[in-house]
């Protein structure tokens, strides 16, 4: 058994499960956006990144890991409200080309403003587990308890999210301001708010996100740690559909998967052309990606 | 009561409403009648702040709606049925119910068991999505929707659309029992004149965008040239 764990194979799959899983999540807080705003959130890997840098240097003076890492989330949640409220808002209703120069300009000023703030020079964050692989009979598994973390929280914040949504009043309130918001408001749902909920709760998901990137081994917190990040994850939530939660989770493992196969059997400059040619194929069989209906909504 | 002072709505320079004032009598179905493009549609929109008016005046009783936001009129007691029902199609039939009773004063729950037992049919599809319904049963479910928080008054956009004569009559029927029952104010906009003005107590004939009558429904029935004219009733 721990030769069959150690196997290229099997290490291909872990490090696949644990880059996709972060790739899953990264879709998911696009879809939460989309869903809700029918924005395309191009400035969420720098906000991500900004409200970590907030959170985590923190460590610096002297702060607990963990209270760092609440820090960081609690920033993201107010930080997405806020750019929701104030850049996104007076948006509605306009061309939908304007939101995403807004958001393409936002990404460049927040990775601009952070390198001000912070420095480009790279900060490594501790990890609160360790990164060093089990053994099993002399074995290498390409599994740390980091690893196993951060797969274990990824699971768990997807799984609050869907419950939520799936169980919840709050839940419903934002399915219905998402998928109808005229009808949502006719019954009383206050849709403005639930709007800017969720991009609170996006932005939080891409903050956690973000310090689980930054805490991997052989990466490190920068203004650009989020760059090529964001792109798997966009293309994950592109892959599985942009209306649809679960299409973001599988979505990101299917590129997960397919980014560490290349990279390990063929060479690492071509994961990303991959990921990109799964991008061409699914969008060509269907359009809207695998797990959005095709079927037109009846109100 | 709800009262339509001097409204006017535009769409950019085009004028939908001109100056259209009426009462709705408490507890009284007016019929809201006319062709394609009266502006009928736009008059319950703007009762409910979906549209703003360049303007005029809207009360209900004492209370001003002009400025107010669609959810907070939606919480005066103002259910509306949109045109094309308004169910969300992606919600089971329960979940579509569990939404309207969000603004219900009592438990949510019990709201929800009352219009099962009010509508078996929907009982019977609890699980079902909407989008897998008949038009007849999504229509049901629009006016249960509508009822499970317990409104005073009752907007209905078009609700015979694209249902047969047998089911439009039953829609009315229902709709005619609940104001009844329910001492229920209802505006019902209809291009299905002689279903509307069967059940109704009040009529409102509106011709692009302005009020040409304004009368009991029975006066309205019985006059050929409104009927002829704007109503499309006699050949």
């Amino acid at each position: 058994m721990g030769g069959f764990l150690a196997s290229r194979f099997m290490s291909d799959v872990f490090n696949g499960v644990a880059n996709g899983i972060i790739f899953s999540l990264i879709a998911l807080s696009l879809v939460v956006v989309w869903q809700s705003t029918n924005v395309l959130n191009f400035a969420q890997g720098a906000m991500a990144t900004f409200a970590t840098y907030i959170g985590m240097t923190q460590v610096e003076h002297g702060i607990n890991i963990w209270l760092c890492m609440v820090i960081s989330v609690v920033v993201g949640f107010i930080f997405g409200g806020l750019t929701e409220r104030v850049l996104i808002r007076p948006l509605y209703g306009k061309p939908d080309i304007n939101p995403i120069v807004v958001m393409v300009g936002f990404l460049g000023f927040l990775q601009f403003l952070a390198a001000a703030i912070w420095g480009n020079i790279p900060r490594i964050l501790p990890s609160p587990f360790s990164q060093v692989f089990y053994t099993s009979k002399g074995h290498t598994i390409f599994l740390s308890p980091f690893v196993v973390f951060q797969i274990l929280t990824a699971v768990t914040v997807m799984m609050i999210v869907a419950l939520v949504f799936r169980f919840t009043t709050l839940g419903l309130k934002l399915r219905a301001a998402a998928l109808a918001p005229e009808v949502a408001r006719l019954l009383g749902v206050r849709v403005d708010r639930l709007l800017t909920f969720g991009w609170m709760i996006s932005s939080a998901v891409g903050s956690f996100t973000a310090i689980l990137v930054a805490m991997q081994n052989g990466s490190a917190l920068s203004p650009s740690v989020m760059g090529s990040v964001f792109i798997f994850g966009f293309i994950a939530a592109a892959v599985g559909g942009l209306d649809s939660p679960i299409g973001a989770v599988v979505g990101g493992l299917l590129i997960g998967l397919v980014e560490q196969f290349t990279l390990d059997y063929w060479q690492a400059n071509m994961a990303p052309v991959m990921a990109l040619v799964v991008l061409i194929v699914v969008l060509m069989i269907r359009p809207r990606g695998l797990f959005t209906k095709n079927t037109q909504r009846r109100v | 009561m709800i009262r339509v002072a001097h409204l006017t709505v535009k769409y950019g320079a085009i004028a939908a409403l001109t100056d259209v004032s009426f009462e709705v009598r408490p507890g009284s179905i007016t019929a809201v009648l006319g062709a394609n493009g009266a502006g009928k549609t736009t008059l319950l929109r703007t009762i409910s702040s979906l549209m703003t008016p360049s303007q005029g005046e809207i009360f209900l009783g004492d209370t001003a709606l002009v400025g107010q936001k669609t959810e907070d009129i939606a919480r005066l007691g103002v259910a509306h049925v949109p045109e094309g029902r308004g169910v969300v199609a992606e919600f089971t039939v329960e979940e579509n119910l569990r939404l309207g009773a969000l603004s219900s004063p009592e438990n949510s729950a019990h709201a929800v068991a009352a219009q099962f037992e009010r509508f078996p049919v929907l009982a019977q599809r609890r699980k079902q999505y909407a989008a897998t319904l008949s038009g007849g049963e999504r229509q049901m479910l629009a006016l249960a929707r509508a009822l499970v928080a317990r409104p005073t008054v009752l907007l209905l956009d078009e609700p015979s659309l694209g249902l047969s004569p047998m089911v439009t009559a039953d829609i009315m029927t229902t709709i005619s029992t609940l104001s009844r029952e329910e001492k229920l104010t209802v505006v019902l906009v209809e291009q299905n004149a002689k279903s509307a003005l069967r059940i109704a107590d009040h009529a409102v004939v509106l011709h692009v965008g302005t009020v040409v009558a304004d009368a009991p429904a029975g006066d309205v029935a019985n006059n050929d040239d409104l009927k002829r004219f704007y109503l499309g009733l006699v050949k």
